[in-house]
């Protein structure tokens, strides 16, 4: 009865765990032969996050005999060559998310596909002339840029060799979670109920939501969710250079109206990620391709956002740095020229940032965007998903060797928390950073101005970003 | 005024009872519902599966060559004495061992069936049956690989009769496992005035002082009964964090390894191996490609 929920549900908001225990509509009772299927893990959502995850999964030697399902809206992804033209989504993939995909052995695929590694990231600011360089001592590369297809595919053929562990249901959506009650009540089922659109059930013992920002499992979790939608869309596009050239090199300027940034793919193609207002960007989407092309170089060339007292404060400040410290400049390279824009490849879409106050609920976790969205200037959005397997599918891997239940609250909230400690922070900045860029006014560009100079500067702050 | 209602007549082992105190019997009588609350009144114990189901995995690992990824206790039968509502019985039965859980009160045995059949893997790995050690030593000798009886021995009524129980229905070779709270002037000030009193860790009348076993004498009745003690271990835990940990001490709770000896006698010093042997084999959770 609604007033025995709403008992429940009151109770429940006092402990302070009791409140993570949610009394959803009853589970049904079944008697164990009518029972669906029971699984030990359920990864709603197949995109890269929650394929990655119920691959890593699939690999873990704890997870030997266990059974995993993933459900997938869409169709199976998986090409054996890729095509000739690049897909306008890339990802610019972490190190740290490199060894995540190679410890499920996707890794190999993506490198037999097509990938670019790249060893320096400069940074600069339209309005003056303050400039960061990221660039590794060691030779090694800062990261990839991979189309987002072909991390697609090289996840689709590491499913297929644990497919005895993993199940995939593609054109699969769930629509509708059933809650269990807090495990004490011993009579109904203990186990997440979930709903296809097809009419199946299907039962587990963890319910992981990989479902994207708008993720349906922390909707349907009531988990509160911290959502901003910034005035801006990304306009993505795939460019050919004018001139072929090492492009090792990831470039992002900040202009007034949001970050332009240009991603290796060859040595002769790079893809473009420009965030900005979503009037302009509906106005790049629709000017024909040679204004398209301009507009793109010119605002990586354009001096027009300088202004005398910025350059002259840039400038005193840099040679203030060169006296204390000498090598604390870097050289400044100039960015590479775009020729051309393949046809088909622009498109846009809206930009938010989004973070769920919970990442953890009795026998449910969310992953990736449906537990926090960034904006793309960071470069970080999927590396914080793949963060987000390595740290779940650890607890988890040691969970299974526990015998303990996989949906146990106390083990899940290790993950929320070594994660929130990590994300937050990560999110907060980016947000900042995001804002701090988004105006022309003298006293705050000459903030950021110095601010990223003196972080150029400084070795530790680098290492640490 | 307690002891007039304790059940302490000798009788010889193998009729019924003689080790089942009735009256610890109605203090888990009254608690039956609540085992499967890991916040109620059982949080402690939950808590203590994280580091009494790794030594007893890690212990038996290292004792066997054969390893099932995935189920590491594949393959060994285990007897869980005063198994309650289940709470140790299933996280061995996930790794893979085929456990029989005895409790003698039904209450407890009905909510360990019923929270295991929910999970077809359980339900065929483990059964459960109401019945004192002494009533399945019949029909069970030599069967077991392995017996836990944990946070068990300080409520039986006649030690040395359980111990000899163990012994006759574990195979030779076989280990046995005991989890208990030391008697010690810590224990009770901790163990009962502080832990049921004052913080609640303990529903209050759970432990009664005068039955706690001081690990010495565990070793003497272990010893003189055919049992070879390889490791005694002190527990602490953190009311803080909930959590359990390890500590050189015994003077509050421990945890004890013991062997049944082998077809020809064997004699063994007792001196408990260091902590760090326990440390090491509990701290890798492997991902293997």
């Amino acid at each position: 009865s609604s007033a025995a929920m709403a008992a429940l549900r009151g109770w429940a908001l006092l402990a302070p765990l009791g409140a993570r225990l949610r009394a959803g509509p009853r589970a049904p009772l079944r008697s164990a032969a009518s029972a669906p299927p029971l699984y030990d893990v359920v990864v709603s959502g197949g995109g890269m996050v929650g394929s990655a995850m119920a691959a890593v999964l699939g690999h873990d030697i704890h997870f030997h005999d266990k059974k995993i399902a993933l459900l997938e809206a869409g169709p199976r992804k998986e090409y054996d060559h890729v095509p000739d033209s690049y897909s306008n989504r890339v990802s610019s993939i972490s190190p740290g998310s490199a060894t995540l995909l190679r410890s499920c052995g996707a890794w190999d695929h993506v490198c037999n596909l097509r990938l670019k590694p790249f060893r320096r990231m400069q940074v600069w600011d339209a309005c003056s002339e303050a400039m960061i360089v990221f660039e590794k001592d060691d030779l090694d590369d800062m990261g990839y840029i991979v189309e987002n297809d072909v991390i697609m595919s090289a996840l689709t053929k590491q499913l297929d060799a644990v497919a005895d562990r993993v199940e995939v249901f593609y054109r699969s959506r769930a629509v509708g979670y059933t809650w269990p009650l807090p495990s004490h009540s011993c009579d109904a089922s203990p186990w997440v109920q979930v709903e296809l659109a097809d009419g199946c059930r299907l039962q587990t013992k963890l319910l992981i939501g990989a479902d994207g920002h708008n993720s349906v499992v922390r909707k349907e979790a009531e988990i509160k969710n911290i959502a901003h939608q910034y005035d801006q869309s990304a306009v993505v596009a795939t460019l050919h250079l004018s001139e072929a050239t090492d492009n090792n090199v990831a470039w992002q300027r900040f202009l007034p109206t949001g970050p332009i940034a240009l991603l290796p793919l060859s040595d002769t193609a790079s893809s473009l990620v420009w965030s900005t207002s979503h009037d302009h960007a509906s106005e790049l989407l629709a000017m024909d391709e040679e204004s398209f092309v301009d507009s793109i170089n010119s605002a990586f060339w354009s001096n027009k956002n300088h202004s005398d007292l910025i350059d002259t404060a840039g400038a005193m400040f840099r040679s203030a740095i060169s006296l204390l410290k000498p090598s604390g400049t870097a050289v400044r390279q100039l960015p590479p020229s775009v020729a051309k824009v393949d046809p088909e490849s622009r498109a846009m879409f809206p930009l938010g940032m989004g973070h769920a106050t919970e990442y953890v609920q009795h026998r449910v976790a969310l992953i990736g965007d449906a537990a926090h969205r960034v904006h793309p200037l960071a470069g970080q959005g999927v590396n914080l998903g793949f963060g987000d397997i390595a740290c779940l599918a650890h607890h988890l891997s040691a969970t299974a060797f526990n015998g303990s239940d996989l949906g146990s609250l106390k083990h899940l909230l290790k993950f929320e928390t070594e994660r929130q400690r990590h994300n937050v922070s990560l999110i907060a900045a980016t947000d900042v950073l995001k804002r701090l860029y988004s105006t022309t006014l003298a006293p705050l560009v000459l903030l950021r101005t110095w601010g990223l100079q003196a972080t150029n500067a400084l070795p530790p702050v680098k290492v640490r970003i | 005024q307690l002891s007039l209602f304790r059940f302490t007549v000798k009788r010889p082992f193998s009729t019924s009872y003689s080790s089942v105190d009735s009256k610890e019997m109605k203090k888990f009588q009254l608690l039956a519902h609540k085992w499967w609350d890991e916040e109620g009144e059982y949080a402690a114990l939950h808590a203590m599966n994280d580091i009494r189901v790794p030594f007893i995995r890690d212990t038996l690992l290292s004792m066997s060559s054969n390893y099932h990824p995935g189920n590491p206790l594949s393959g060994i039968k285990i007897l869980d004495v005063g198994c309650g509502g289940g709470l140790l019985s299933e996280p061995l039965g996930r790794l893979g061992a085929s456990v029989t859980g005895i409790d003698p009160v039904e209450d407890n045995i009905r909510t360990a069936d019923r929270h295991k059949s929910f999970d077809p893997v359980l339900d065929k790995r483990i059964q459960y049956k109401s019945s004192s050690l002494e009533e399945i030593v019949e029909e069970s000798m030599e069967t077991f690989d392995v017996i836990v009886a944990s946070e068990v021995v300080e409520h039986v009524a006649d030690l040395e009769t359980f111990i000899k129980c163990c012994s006759q229905v574990l195979k030779p070779e076989g280990s046995l496992f005991i989890t208990t709270i030391n008697k010690t002037q810590l224990s009770y000030v901790l163990g009962i005035v502080v832990a049921e009193k004052i913080m609640g860790i303990v529903p209050e009348g759970t432990h009664e002082w005068e039955k706690f076993v001081p690990p010495e004498e565990l070793e003497r009745l272990l010893e003189s009964n055919g049992f070879s003690v390889r490791t005694v271990n002190g527990m602490l835990y953190n009311p803080l964090s909930g959590s359990w940990g390890w500590m050189e001490s015994t003077s509050l709770n421990y945890a004890v390894h013991a062997v049944k000896s082998g077809a020809q006698a064997r004699s063994h010093t007792t001196d408990a191996p260091p902590e760090t042997d326990i440390q090491q084999h509990s701290a890798t959770a492997g991902t293997a490609g």
